[in-house]
């Protein structure tokens, strides 16, 4: 161990994330782990950490952290005004911290979740092998409080490379590719095209769980029930009131309603970005091969 | 021939009359680039990796492979003993035209095989319940199922692993714990496994 970070205030939600706790699905134990995983991982790697490493997932922001000793910090994800001690710091990049020393986070400009890692990781206790906090599975360390400590690792890939890692801006208004699902013949015969045509609106009702998205209903052309089955994050299962719910991290390991398509895996970390009030579109995916159906 | 369902770019849902032992098959044989198995009520999701087997040639080789009998009665069955004490017990009687003594009975004396996981880590829907005790999920479901609490809902029944919300019907309380992080593995009850209750 090499420190200690004393967490001074958490804005609405953060969990301490890695990247989870995969092929345990069977016990019913979900994947779980960082929602936009490409930022977990680009944070650890920014200074020095293994991909795998827990970092922090901040849900709009507001995060103050302070660290007992010399640290080396990244800040990734969504955009963020990011302060280091009393310097005016910026994301995607190592930021050096001294001891005693805070790192505040501002409100979220654009994109939801910010991740920050630090050299060494955080060192918390794992559950099934994972650091991870699993929301709905309700595994691992419990979500950040004011007054909490974390330990911090000593375990480290090797040296930082780069002062700052060149990205995209996150898009305004994205458009997430998908593919058929497994139940696409349980709707009518325009579903796809009706979700890749339509504008959806993201609402409140958001969290690691899923995302519900407001827009022209998805209909179901049979009655029965759907005996549980297993699910996959980007997902989109559709409830009897056929407004879909977009599977995130912490989705239910199995699910009883019907799933039209699945958002592309690599579309899973914009998703994960997704604000209330945001525009989303669908556009079918033509660059994977969709499986033949066969039966 | 098997139904072999699309589900994105790294898994298959096979639909089967034989979960277990689509899934025995395929984890005695496992085929070239398939990572994870899950189990649900008529389908086994097939999570593979794309960079190493094509999803066409993946489907066609699920489609056809052979089950293997799951001999339920290799394993020693799991007794779990059960206080009968449950909230819904008399509203189950009722619904069901029975008396408690004889949902008592017909509970306790069935022998369940976990068919599949879920809803919660360590949740294991065990069929085998008595067709007389099929009963669809309470209307309003309950904020919080306190753990051990041994319930029904449609065919299957089971024991709550942690205090969770639920919409079971609860028949009685146990002091067998089903679920335990600290415990490797942390689950008594995973898919296959032969459970029988006991009237405590």
């Amino acid at each position: 161990m090499t420190g200690k970070v004393e967490v001074l205030a958490t804005g609405p939600f953060a969990t301490v994330q890695d990247l989870g706790r995969p092929g345990l699905a069977a016990v019913g134990v979900g994947r779980s782990g960082a929602a936009d995983r490409s930022s977990l991982r680009l944070a650890n790697r920014l200074v020095g950490n293994p991909e795998t490493h827990a970092a922090l997932e901040v849900t709009l922001g507001g995060l103050r952290l302070r660290v007992s000793e010399a640290a080396l910090v990244a800040v990734t994800g969504a955009e963020v005004e990011v302060r280091a001690g009393r310097r005016a710091a910026g994301p995607n990049g190592p930021l050096v911290l001294r001891a005693g020393e805070e790192l505040v986070l501002g409100t979220a400009t654009r994109g939801l979740r910010c991740y920050v890692a630090i050299r060494g990781g955080f060192d918390v206790r794992p559950v099934l092998g994972a650091r991870a906090t699993d929301t709905m599975g309700g595994l691992g360390p419990p979500p950040l409080a004011p007054g909490m400590t974390l330990p911090v690792g000593d375990v480290v890939a090797g040296q930082p490379v780069v002062d700052l890692a060149p990205l995209a801006r996150l898009p305004e208004e994205p458009v997430l590719r998908v593919t058929p699902g497994p139940r696409l013949d349980w709707f009518t015969r325009t579903t796809l095209s009706t979700l890749v045509t339509a504008v959806y609106t993201v609402t409140a009702d958001l969290d690691r769980v899923g995302v519900r998205l407001d827009g022209p209903s998805l209909d179901c052309a049979r009655s029965g029930e759907l005996p549980p089955e297993a699910a996959v994050p980007g997902a989109l299962q559709v409830p009897p009131s056929g407004v879909p719910i977009l599977f995130l991290a912490d989705h239910p390991v199995t699910g009883g309603y019907p799933v039209p398509a699945v958002v592309c895996e690599p579309d899973l970390d914009v998703a994960a970005q997704l604000r209330p009030g945001q525009r989303v579109r669908f556009a079918l995916d033509v660059t994977s091969p969709t499986p033949a159906t066969s039966g | 021939m098997r139904a072999v369902l699309p589900y994105g770019g790294s898994a298959v849902l096979v639909e089967s009359q034989d979960v277990l032992g689509l899934q025995a098959a395929l984890a005695a044989d496992p085929p070239v680039g398939v990572v994870e198995l899950v189990p649900a009520a008529r389908t086994l999701l097939v999570r593979f990796d794309p960079a190493v087997v094509e999803v066409a040639s993946l489907t066609r080789l699920l489609s056809s492979v052979s089950t293997v009998d799951v001999v339920t009665g290799a394993s020693e069955a799991v007794t779990v003993p059960v206080r009968y004490d449950g909230a819904d017990l008399v509203d189950v009687a009722e619904a069901s035209g029975l008396s408690v003594r004889e949902v008592v009975s017909l509970h306790s004396s069935a022998s369940y095989v976990v068919s599949f996981c879920g809803f919660a880590p360590g949740f294991a829907y065990l069929t085998g319940l008595d067709p007389a005790l099929h009963l669809p999920r309470r209307s309003v479901p309950r904020t919080r199922v306190p753990a051990g609490s041994v319930a029904i809902a449609g065919e299957y029944s089971a024991v709550y692993p942690r205090a969770s919300p639920g919409g079971w019907h609860l028949v009685g309380t146990t002091s067998v714990s089903v679920w335990d992080v600290e415990r490797d593995p942390p689950n008594r009850l995973t898919p296959g496994t032969r459970v029988r209750f006991e009237a405590a």
